[in-house]
């Protein structure tokens, strides 16, 4: 049951063999019993979960469900969640039970879903291997010893070790899809404005984007469905159609112009995930896709200009957390000043003031234009980039992450390694684009290697097509740790 | 670029966050080799180029002036730190 697809799990919930209450239970079980040594989760709490488990029994009884009604969903803690405490991973918000729900939320409950517990994340999503939360570092279930990766590593580490059957994340420059990637599981960052921020703490709002983490690209389509839609509390949510992400599944690869992105496949990338990416490539040839080399010539500057972006806007974001209305106080201040800075000094951790300091370095006067409008600028040319090579082929691949999952411990005290996990992926967020990752089996180690797969503004629905027919004939994405 | 260990106090100061000596002097070398990456930048000419502040290419969206929002103020302040007949306490700040 626990290596079962949402499909899987909707049937039996439908057939009446199990019920959300007695499915809930289940897996309300294992968290307890794999989340002391995982770090997966911040919060549990069966009583509310299993209240969701109640009431979608009742949906379920009155043939009123839906394909996510009864599933037990784990929720990046970066989603405000009403009555749960909701921490983003930081002692600054470590007392904050939040008064709302994001839009996210309302949407799964709307859906029938259960909210199976809060997950562990890098604080304020800043971080590439969930070694910056304030509770503690997550496990990678292939090897205790690695990262889950970052920034939603508490919910691919859920859904890897199976403590969740999906779960949500976060992706401001990858922190989807790399962790994913270094969990062995399969996850989707959707089109810029197609997820609502509502309710979504803000790190980099240009960047952010929620979306899903499961087992495979049918469950991610199945998740899609309930997450995505316009909101108009979230300015930048787009107003468009409604889509059904499953209606291409099944149609066949033949034809699929593959780019792979020369710059890509010319240096960085470590010998055991080429090994991957090429059977996974040798895979698609003969479902029938060709393959073409593309260039994205400004590629390298992709992480430059995202470490000038993001803190930009997080050290406008986070200027909200200043002790008054909500979060960590401190507790002696001498005034209303010192008060702020003793409170941030002491709310935030390591990685986020760096931030928060880069950024309010380059907002700064005087080197406004020289970082800040530079990157802007350079951030239209990797957009451009994408948008010619996207004239050649229908979807970009490479490789997620540029190694495997790296032991806990290896790139925490060099923030540059550990902001270069990200250089495949931060240029579809620069863009806006969808990007996803797929497990294509295992490297060093035996730890899981991803695919990254970046379409069109809109691609997701192919995006999932070409992910699946994949998934229909490896078996990758059904490989469990044993736990 | 070359930051001062006073260039990183005064960024701190601007950003609000107390840093102690020891801090500001291990938070430089980490900034500096940030910087350094971030220099690469400068090696492409975007003499020409028009800044790209945002993904996709939509205009703000606009509303009635109306009411939306219903008074939820005592749930609201229920995680505030400190209140007090529905308002927020914070040290004096006029003598």
């Amino acid at each position: 049951m626990f290596n079962d697809s949402l499909k899987q799990l909707s049937k039996r919930l439908a057939d009446r063999e199990i019920s959300s209450v007695e499915l809930t239970t289940e897996f309300l079980k294992r968290i307890k019993q794999l989340n002391p040594q995982y770090n997966a989760f911040i919060t549990v709490d069966d009583e509310k979960a299993l209240a969701q488990a109640r009431i979608a029994d009742q949906k379920i009884a009155t043939d009123k469900a839906i394909p996510l009604t009864g599933i037990p969903v784990a929720q990046k803690d970066i989603f405000c969640a009403k009555g749960w405490l909701t921490t983003c991973g930081s002692k600054m918000l470590s007392n904050f039970v939040s008064p709302y729900d994001a839009c996210v939320i309302e949407r799964f409950n709307q859906a029938g879903a259960v909210n199976i517990g809060k997950t562990n994340m890098d604080e304020f999503a800043m971080g590439s291997s969930n070694e910056t939360s304030f509770y503690g570092p997550v496990r990678n279930p292939w090897d205790v010893a690695a990262v889950p990766g970052g920034s939603s590593g508490g919910s691919a580490c859920a859904v890897a070790a199976r403590m969740a059957p999906v779960a949500t994340g976060t992706d401001t420059g990858g922190s989807i899809r790399q962790p994913a990637a270094l969990c062995g599981i399969s996850g989707i960052k959707p089109t810029y404005g197609t997820v609502s921020r509502y309710g979504m703490i803000a790190f980099a709002s240009s960047l952010d984007q929620g979306g899903p983490m499961a087992k495979s690209a049918e469950d991610l389509a199945l998740m899609l469905n309930v997450m995505t839609g316009f909101d108009a509390r979230d300015s930048t949510s787009l107003q468009r159609e409604t889509e059904d992400y499953m209606r291409n599944l099944e149609k066949p690869l033949s034809g699929l112009r593959i780019g792979l992105p020369k710059e890509y496949f010319a240096e960085g990338m470590s010998s055991d995930v080429e090994k991957a990416v090429e059977q996974a490539l040798g895979e698609y040839r003969k479902l029938g896709a060709e393959t073409l080399e593309v260039s994205l010539a400004n590629s390298s500057l992709s992480i430059p200009v995202y470490y000038v972006l993001a803190p930009a806007e997080a050290s406008s974001n986070l200027s909200r957390f200043d002790g008054v209305r909500y979060g960590h106080r401190a507790k002696a201040y001498e005034n209303l000043g010192d008060m702020y800075r003793k409170s941030r000094a002491e709310g935030f951790g390591a990685e986020v003031k760096r931030r928060i300091l880069i950024g309010t370095y380059v907002l700064s006067h005087g080197y406004y234009d020289a970082y800040y409008i530079k990157a802007q600028k350079l951030r239209r040319l990797i957009a451009e980039d994408f948008k010619r090579a996207f004239t050649h082929c229908d979807v970009i691949m490479g490789p997620t992450a540029p190694t495997v999952a790296f032991d806990i411990g290896e790139k925490s005290s060099d923030p540059i390694q550990m902001y270069l996990s990200d250089i495949y992926t931060s240029g579809a967020s620069l863009a806006g684009l969808p990007g996803m990752s797929i497990p294509i089996g295992f490297g060093e180690k035996n730890r899981p290697v991803g695919l990254h797969i970046v379409g069109n503004y809109f691609a997701e629905a192919r995006m999932l097509n070409v992910a699946h027919q994949y998934q229909l004939v490896t078996d990758w994405h059904q490989q469990a740790p044993d736990l | 670029m070359t930051l001062s260990v006073n260039d990183v106090k005064q960024i701190a100061e601007l950003a609000y966050i107390k840093v102690s000596e020891d801090e500001a002097k291990a938070t430089l070398v980490q900034l500096s080799d940030i910087f350094n990456l971030i220099e690469t930048m400068q090696t492409v000419d975007t003499s020409q180029i028009e800044p790209m502040s945002h993904a996709q290419d939509v205009v703000q969206r606009l509303r009635e002036d109306v009411v939306t929002e219903s008074d939820q103020r005592e749930l609201f302040q229920s995680v505030a730190p400190q209140i007090e007949e529905g308002l927020y306490l914070v040290p004096k700040v006029i003598e």
